[in-house]
């Protein structure tokens, strides 16, 4: 009987062909628009926590800030650096990191770069791997060696391909230096900048040859998973507060970034703007319903003399109820799944503009379907009701 | 079935309908009592707008009277609702409207399965028995022709097929034959004098003698109300009357 019904619709369905693909439009678009925002808002909330979690895990970053009263904030130092370090229980370990864009030359080549003044507690820290050489040993970052550890970028652009850098010199300015090491790519931060374009030498050799101070820009705490990160942060943010000697009520001239807290920050705010972008889009999915729901009402007038017949030879109001019901909601999982297949090449092409990964979610997309022939069932019903209380007497002398 | 013979099939009494409401209110039934036995065949005449049609309707369970009682086998017509009739229907009674009442673009088989679909018949049966049933009427050739494609005769063969494929106790046949040339309308006869043989209740409207002939009882219609019953060896000669 169902099968029946079902082989019923289809055939309704294609008798007036034209007419039910114009009708479905309404239900493509609705679920196509809901379909291709919630994929770009996925999309775009995995490329946001891929670059807040180039940061490294379980890591808070500490990095002076401006206060609104417009004094100068108080720059971190290497005894920062060491006080956080030894006083903080729960830290991993604590690295301060200095720059500056310099040119590096090298087989009569020059290269807009920039010097990072690191550690290998640094690395650590933020998860960098060595892709050839090796790291610092425990003299060079003691004694502020002339030794550096090349980013890909650079590598690529003024070194001899094919040749190992492994020895070469470098001249970063003014100072030359012997390359140890290659760093491997990685996860770029999304600060407009090359993560890669970068040259690492031993913070105390940037501090002497290139800062000319003993401040450091920021510094990368890691601590162990098994503290609260919330925790460590305040216990971070009172013992800045006292080495800057800030008095109760003066704000902090120092900011402090916690990596977890903040993906899930970043993570929640894009999926709320999903789900409101989301409910617009769902708003053509309600006008395609209606849309429904008004052929529904036509297709039963036109045929009142057929659910006549019908009833008169014994169906059941239900039985009609059925009829126009599966219809409808045929009609709108044939809008649903081509909703879905246009959603699906939509939202393809637009990740590659918006420059965002493509994220398929089968949820997503179950869930629109679900919800397209839910649209067909509550669009559907108050037709399907009104052929099935038709008399049969009077919907027989129909014309 | 013990009781059958006992016990009229149909009984009505004092049957009305009013079609309309206030000023606009025309009464097509006046208040017909009248008994069918099973295995009757019955032939309502008289003349147009007398209210033949309105008695089929209320017969076939399609309609419900104004006023009055209607026992179909016991059952107590009136007070049912409409999906009970609809479930009489389709258990007892087959019936062959005054203007076919095909489906359009639907396939003669198709049509003649249609009772059969309600009824909750498998497919492979569907297809038998609604096979059967047009061979019955000598149909089966022409069985994936649409109504369009068939003649008014063929039409109303096939709308008598649609009655039959349930095997009804009942047949209710409203000018099976009005539409027709007088051999077409003496083989539609033959048929349903065939099936009432087999034991099927026949009641169909005409207003010709030479069909009516075929009936044991004849029922005249008149203004709403029931003029005059002829039965048995009465019939024949009534129906020239
Ligand atoms: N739905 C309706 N509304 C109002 N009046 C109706 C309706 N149906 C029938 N009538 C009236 O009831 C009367 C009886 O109609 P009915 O169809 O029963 O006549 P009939 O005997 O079948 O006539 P015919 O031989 O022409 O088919 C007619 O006068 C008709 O106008
Ligand atoms: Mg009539």
């Amino acid at each position: 009987m169902f099968g029946a019904t079902l082989l019923l619709a289809m055939r309704q369905i294609r008798r007036h062909l034209l007419r039910s693909s114009l009708t479905t439009i309404g239900i493509i678009i609705g679920v196509a628009a809901v379909v291709t925002m919630v994929t770009l808002g996925n999309g775009l909330t995995a490329s946001i926590q891929k670059q807040i979690a180039s940061l490294g895990s379980d890591v808070l970053i500490a990095f002076p800030q401006q206060t609104d009263n417009n004094r100068q904030p108080r720059p971190f130092k290497q005894d920062d650096v060491i006080a956080v370090r030894e006083q903080l229980a729960g830290v991993k370990s604590v690295a301060g990191e200095v720059n500056k864009n310099i040119h590096a030359f090298h087989n009569g080549q020059s290269w807009n770069s920039k010097v990072e003044g690191v550690s290998n507690a640094f690395m650590d820290a933020r998860g960098i791997k060595m892709d050839q050489g090796r790291r610092f040993t425990a003299a060079e970052e003691e004694s502020g060696a002339n030794v550096c550890i090349v980013g890909p970028k650079v590598l690529q652009e003024i070194f001899v391909a094919d040749v190992s850098p492994l020895g070469e010199q470098v001249r970063l300015d003014d100072v030359s230096c012997t390359v140890v090491g290659v760093f491997a790519t990685r996860a770029q931060g999304g600060n407009n900048q090359d993560d890669d374009n970068s040259v690492f030498i031993p913070v105390k050799n940037a501090q002497r040859r290139f800062t000319g101070t003993d401040t450091i820009g920021y510094m990368v705490i890691s601590y162990d998973p098994a503290y609260s990160g919330a925790a460590i942060q305040q216990s971070l943010i009172d013992l800045i507060r006292e080495r800057h000697r800030l008095q109760p009520g003066e704000p902090n001239d120092f900011n402090i970034i916690d990596s977890a807290a903040l993906n899930e920050t970043v993570g929640s705010v894009v999926a709320r703007l999903t789900v409101a972008v989301a409910a617009i889009a769902g708003i053509s999915l309600l006008v395609g319903g209606v849309g429904i729901m008004n052929i529904m009402l036509v297709s039963v007038t036109e045929r009142t003399r057929e659910i006549g017949i019908r009833l008169a030879i014994g169906a059941l109001a239900r039985e009609v109820r059925m009829q126009f019901l599966t219809e409808a909601v045929v009609l709108c999982c044939f809008g649903g799944l081509i909703g879905l297949l246009l959603a699906f090449g939509l939202s393809f092409a637009l990740a590659k503009v918006i420059d965002v990964p493509f994220v398929f979610s089968l949820s997503v997309n179950l869930l629109s379907f679900a919800f397209s022939a839910m649209m067909g069932i509550i669009f559907g019903y108050y037709p399907a009701r009104r052929a099935s209380k038709l008399d049969p007497i009077e919907a027989l002398r129909h014309e | 079935m013990a009781e059958a013979t006992s016990r009229p099939l149909i009984e009505l009494h004092g049957i009305t309908k009013t079609y309309g409401h206030g000023s606009a209110a025309f009464q097509a039934l006046k208040g017909v009592s009248l008994s069918i036995a099973r295995g009757d065949f019955v032939a309502i005449m008289g003349a147009s707008g007398s209210g033949k049609s309105t008695m089929m309707n209320i017969l076939g369970c399609l309609d419900t009277p104004t006023s009055g009682t209607y026992a179909f086998d016991g059952f107590e017509v009136q007070s049912l609702s409409k999906d009970q009739r609809s479930l009489l229907r389709r258990k007892y009674l087959g019936f062959v409207f005054q203007g076919f009442n095909l489906l359009s673009r639907t396939s003669a088989l198709e049509n003649v399965e249609l009772p059969l679909l309600y009824r909750g018949e498998k497919k492979a049966a569907r297809r038998e028995a609604a096979m059967k049933s047009l061979d019955l009427v000598g149909l089966g050739p022409w069985a994936s022709h649409t109504p369009a494609e068939l003649s008014g005769g063929q039409q109303q063969r096939v709308a008598i097929a649609r009655a039959l494929v349930t095997d009804p106790q009942v047949l209710l046949a409203d000018e099976p034959t009005g539409n027709l040339d007088t051999e077409r309308s003496i083989e539609i006869m033959e048929l349903l004098a065939d099936l009432n043989r087999s034991g099927i209740t026949i009641i169909l409207v005409t207003h010709e003698a030479e069909m009516a002939a075929y009936a044991r009882t004849i029922v005249r219609f008149r203004d709403g109300l029931v003029e005059r019953i002829d039965s048995g060896q009465d019939a024949g000669a009534a129906a020239h009357a």
